[in-house]
C-alpha cells in the first residue's frame, strides 16, 4: 500500500513541527519578536512627541513672565527641567543634549509687554531631528497666548487684541533648514555598523562551531583571545570602509554639515565598531547554530533602528523605552555622530557618551573571553 | 617512572552533566609506539583523546603529557602534539594548500612556503594545491587533514577514528604513512572500530562505557581475557549459534561464513557444551579473535551509558 500525497505532506508537516518545538530558542524567539514589536510599535514609538524637556531662561520676573513659564509648564509637550537665570546656560544644555528646547525671556520682558513694544521671546530648539521640534513649536506659540490672555486684562486687554503682543522667535539651532537627511545619514552610520558588525561576528564564530573547524583551532597554541582579535581585525576593515563611504555620502550627497572634528568622529566610530563586534561575539559564544546567531542579532537591531533614536524621536517615547535605549550602544553611537556632525561636539562634549559605550565594551569583553574558552564542550 | 613515557596518566575521569563518561582512566605509552584505542561508540574515546591533547580539563586524575603537566601546562602540550579530529576540521572553503600555510602559521613556522610544498609533494597534491579542501574526496580529506597537524612536526599524533568511511586502499597507505611517522619516533594513539587496524597497532587499549578494560600486546589482551574457542565447521554449523550459546560454560557463539565460533572461559566446559552436535560438526580449538575478546569484556562491563534516574 503506497501513501497518498497527503499522508505524505502529513509526514513531513509532523517532522516539521517537532524538529521546530525541539529548538526551544527559535520558539521563544518567535513568540517575544511580535511581543516586541507589539510593545515598541504600539507603546514606545510616538510620531507627536510629548513631554520634551525643555530649559528656561527667565531674564524678567514680572507676572507675565510667571505665567508664561507656568503655562509651559501645563502643556503636555513639555517637561521644564531647567530654570536657569545666567544667559548662555540654556546654550549649554541644548548642546548636551540635556534639553531639546530653551526658552529665553528677555531682561524687561513685562515692561516692554506692557508699554505695548512686542518683546522678543527667543524658542531657541534642537533641530538635529525635525520630526520631533515641528509639531512643539506650535504648542508655545498657543501656550504663550493662552498665557498673556489671561493677563492682559482691563486696560491691557487692547494688547491681547491685536497682533500678537509678543515677538515669537524661533532659532533652529544645527539644522536650521529642519533637513531630514541631516538628520536620517549620520544615524545610518551607526545602524549600518551595527548591522554588520554584530551579525556578521555572531555568524562567523557559530559557523566554525557548527563546521567542526572550531576544535581544531583550539587543538593548536591559538589562545581564545587570539581567536577572537584574529576574527575582528578584518571586521573592523569593513567597518573602515563603510564609515568612509557614509561619510563621503554625507558630504557630496546630501551636502550633511560637519560641524566637528573629523578625528574624534573616527574615534568615536572605532570604539563603536569594537563594542559592536564584542557583542557579537558574545551572541556567538551563546547561540547553538548559525540561525540562532542570526535571530540573536534581529533581536538586537529591531530595537536599536526603532528605539536608538534612530527612525522616531528619542524623546518622544516613554520612560521605559528610553532607559531599554540607553542599554543598546548604538543609542550612544547615534548621540555621538550627530553631536560631533551637526553640534560640533568636541572631545569634552563626546566624553560622556563614548565613557558608556567604553563601559559597554568592557563589560562584553569580559563577558565574550569568559564564555569563549580553549576548551570543547 | 619510565623516562620514555611521552603519554603517562592516571585517574583520568570526565563527567557530563550527571554521566560519568570516562572513569579513571590510565594510559602510558612509550615514545614511538603506535597504540589502538579501541572501544564501542560512546565508551569515551574521544573525551580521552581531547584531555589529552588538553582540549578538555579532567574533572579528576592527573598525568603528564611529554613530560608536561596535564591540567596546567595545557598551551605547551598544544604546541607539541598534533590531533586529528572525527570530523574534517579543515576550512572547506581554503584551498589546500592556504589550509596548510594557515596551519604552519598558527605554529609559527620558518621556511613556510617549503613546508607547504614538502607537504603537498608528500600527499601527492602538489597539482591541486589550489583546489578547495572542501572538494575533496573522503580519502584525500583524511590525507590532507593528517598532513596539516604533522605539519610542525609534532611529537605524539593523537588520531580520532581517522580511517571511518576510508576505502581499504586509502585505509592501507594511510598506516603505511602512520608506521613511518612512528618510525621517526612519532608517538601515536589511534582510535578505531576496526579489528584489523588495531592489529596494525604496537599495543592496544580497550575501554568500554568510559572504563579502560584491558590493555597490552594483542597477545597479552587475549591471554588476560582467560578465553577459549572453538571453531566448529560442518552443515549447518552457521545456524547453531542461539542453541549453542544457551549451552553452560558458552560465553558467546557466533557465525562465522559458515563455521561457527563458539567462545567460553574453560576449554573443557565448552567441549561439553558442543557434545550434542559433535555428530555432524566438526569441533577444534582455536585462538579467540581479538572481536571475541572485546564483547566478551564489553558485555562484563556495566553500561553507564545511559542516565539512570534513581
Amino acid at each position: 500500500m503506497s501513501a497518498t500525497p497527503l499522508q505524505r505532506i502529513g509526514a513531513m508537516v509532523f517532522k516539521e513541527v517537532r524538529q521546530m518545538l525541539r529548538d526551544r530558542g527559535t520558539v521563544g524567539m518567535m513568540l517575544v519578536m511580535p511581543l516586541m514589536q507589539l510593545m515598541i510599535f504600539g507603546y514606545a514609538i510616538n510620531n507627536d512627541p510629548r513631554g520634551l524637556p525643555m530649559a528656561i531662561e527667565r531674564g524678567d520676573n514680572s507676572v507675565f513672565a510667571r505665567s508664561i513659564d507656568a503655562a509651559l509648564r501645563n502643556t503636555t509637550y513639555f517637561k521644564v527641567t531647567e530654570l536657569v537665570e545666567s544667559p548662555g546656560a540654556g546654550e549649554e544644555l541644548l548642546q548636551n543634549g540635556k534639553v531639546q528646547f530653551v526658552v529665553t525671556i528677555p531682561a524687561d520682558f513685562g515692561r516692554d509687554l506692557v508699554r505695548g513694544r512686542r518683546p522678543q521671546l527667543l524658542v531657541t530648539a534642537d533641530a538635529t531631528d525635525p520630526a520631533a521640534t515641528g509639531p512643539a513649536i506650535s504648542a508655545i506659540s498657543e501656550a504663550v497666548s493662552t498665557a498673556l490672555g489671561h493677563d492682559l486684562i482691563g486696560p491691557l486687554g487692547s494688547r491681547a487684541a491685536g497682533p500678537s503682543p509678543v515677538d515669537l522667535v524661533l532659532h533652529r539651532s544645527y539644522n536650521p533648514e529642519g533637513i531630514t537627511s541631516h538628520n536620517v545619514v549620520p544615524g545610518l552610520l551607526a545602524i549600518v555598523l551595527s548591522m554588520t558588525m554584530v551579525m556578521l561576528t555572531a555568524l562567523s564564530v557559530t559557523r566554525e562551531v557548527e563546521q567542526g573547524t572550531m576544535e581544531n583551532l583550539l587543538a593548536t597554541p591559538l589562545r581564545p583571545f587570539e581567536v577572537m582579535v584574529g576574527k575582528i581585525v578584518p571586521y573592523l576593515a569593513i567597518g573602515i570602509v563603510q564609515l568612509s563611504v557614509i561619510l563621503l555620502a554625507a558630504r557630496f550627497l546630501f551636502q550633511v554639515p560637519f560641524a566637528g572634528p573629523l578625528p574624534l568622529l573616527l574615534g568615536a566610530t572605532l570604539l563603536f565598531m569594537v563594542t559592536s563586534l564584542g557583542l557579537g561575539f558574545t551572541l556567538s559564544t551563546l547561540a547553538q547554530s548559525q540561525l540562532q546567531a542570526m535571530q540573536m542579532s534581529f533581536f538586537y537591531i529591531l530595537p536599536s533602528v526603532l528605539l536608538s533614536g534612530f527612525a522616531f524621536p528619542y524623546r518622544g517615547m516613554p520612560q521605559w523605552a528610553q532607559t531599554l535605549a540607553e542599554v543598546l550602544p548604538t543609542t550612544h553611537f547615534i548621540r555621538l555622530v550627530r553631536g560631533i556632525m551637526l553640534k560640533g561636539w568636541g572631545i569634552i562634549d563626546a566624553l560622556p557618551e563614548m565613557s558608556v559605550l567604553a563601559g559597554m565594551l568592557a563589560l562584553l569583553g569580559f563577558v565574550a573571553v569568559r564564555r569563549y574558552q580553549d576548551t570543547v564542550a | 617512572m619510565n623516562d620514555d613515557l611521552v603519554i603517562d596518566v592516571r585517574g583520568l575521569t570526565k563527567r557530563f552533566g550527571g554521566r560519568t563518561v570516562v572513569d579513571a582512566v590510565d594510559l602510558a605509552v612509550a615514545r614511538g609506539r603506535i597504540c589502538g584505542f579501541l572501544g564501542p561508540n560512546g565508551s569515551g574515546k574521544t573525551t580521552t583523546l581531547r584531555m589529552i591533547c588538553g582540549l578538555l580539563i579532567p574533572d579528576a586524575g592527573e598525568g603528564t603529557v611529554l613530560g608536561e603537566d596535564l591540567r596546567t601546562r595545557r598551551s605547551s602540550i598544544k604546541a607539541r602534539v598534533g590531533y586529528m579530529t572525527q570530523k574534517f576540521g579543515l576550512f572547506s572553503d581554503l584551498t589546500i594548500a592556504e589550509n596548510l600555510e594557515f596551519f604552519a602559521r598558527v605554529h609559527g613556522l620558518d621556511r613556510r612556503r617549503e613546508r607547504v610544498a614538502e607537504a603537498l609533494e608528500q600527499l601527492g597534491l602538489t597539482s591541486r594545491g589550489d583546489q578547495l579542501a572542501g572538494k575533496l574526496s573522503g580519502g584525500w580529506k583524511q590525507r590532507l587533514a593528517l598532513a596539516a597537524c604533522v605539519l610542525h612536526g609534532p611529537e605524539i599524533l593523537l588520531l580520532d577514528e581517522p580511517t571511518a568511511g576510508v576505502d581499504p586502499q586509502a585505509r592501507r597507505e594511510f598506516w603505511e604513512q602512520i608506521h613511518g611517522l612512528a618510525a621517526g619516533g612519532m608517538t601515536v594513539l589511534v582510535s578505531t572500530h576496526y579489528m584489523d587496524e588495531a592489529e596494525r597497532c604496537h599495543e592496544i587499549a580497550y575501554i568500554a562505557y568510559g572504563r579502560m578494560l584491558a590493555r597490552g600486546s594483542i597477545a597479552e589482551v587475549v591471554a588476560a581475557s582467560g578465553l577459549k574457542a572453538l571453531q566448529g565447521e560442518g552443515p549447518g554449523a552457521d545456524r547453531l549459534a542461539a542453541a549453542i550459546e544457551a549451552r553452560p560454560g558458552v560465553a558467546m557463539a557466533a557465525p562465522f561464513g559458515t563455521a561457527l565460533h563458539v567462545c567460553g572461559p574453560d576449554m573443557a566446559a565448552l567441549h561439553e557444551a558442543v557434545a550434542p552436535w559433535a555428530g555432524t560438526i566438526a569441533f577444534r580449538e582455536a585462538s579467540p579473535s581479538l572481536e571475541d575478546v572485546f564483547i566478551h569484556l564489553m558485555r562484563g562491563a556495566e553500561d553507564n551509558s545511559v542516565v539512570v534516574h534513581a
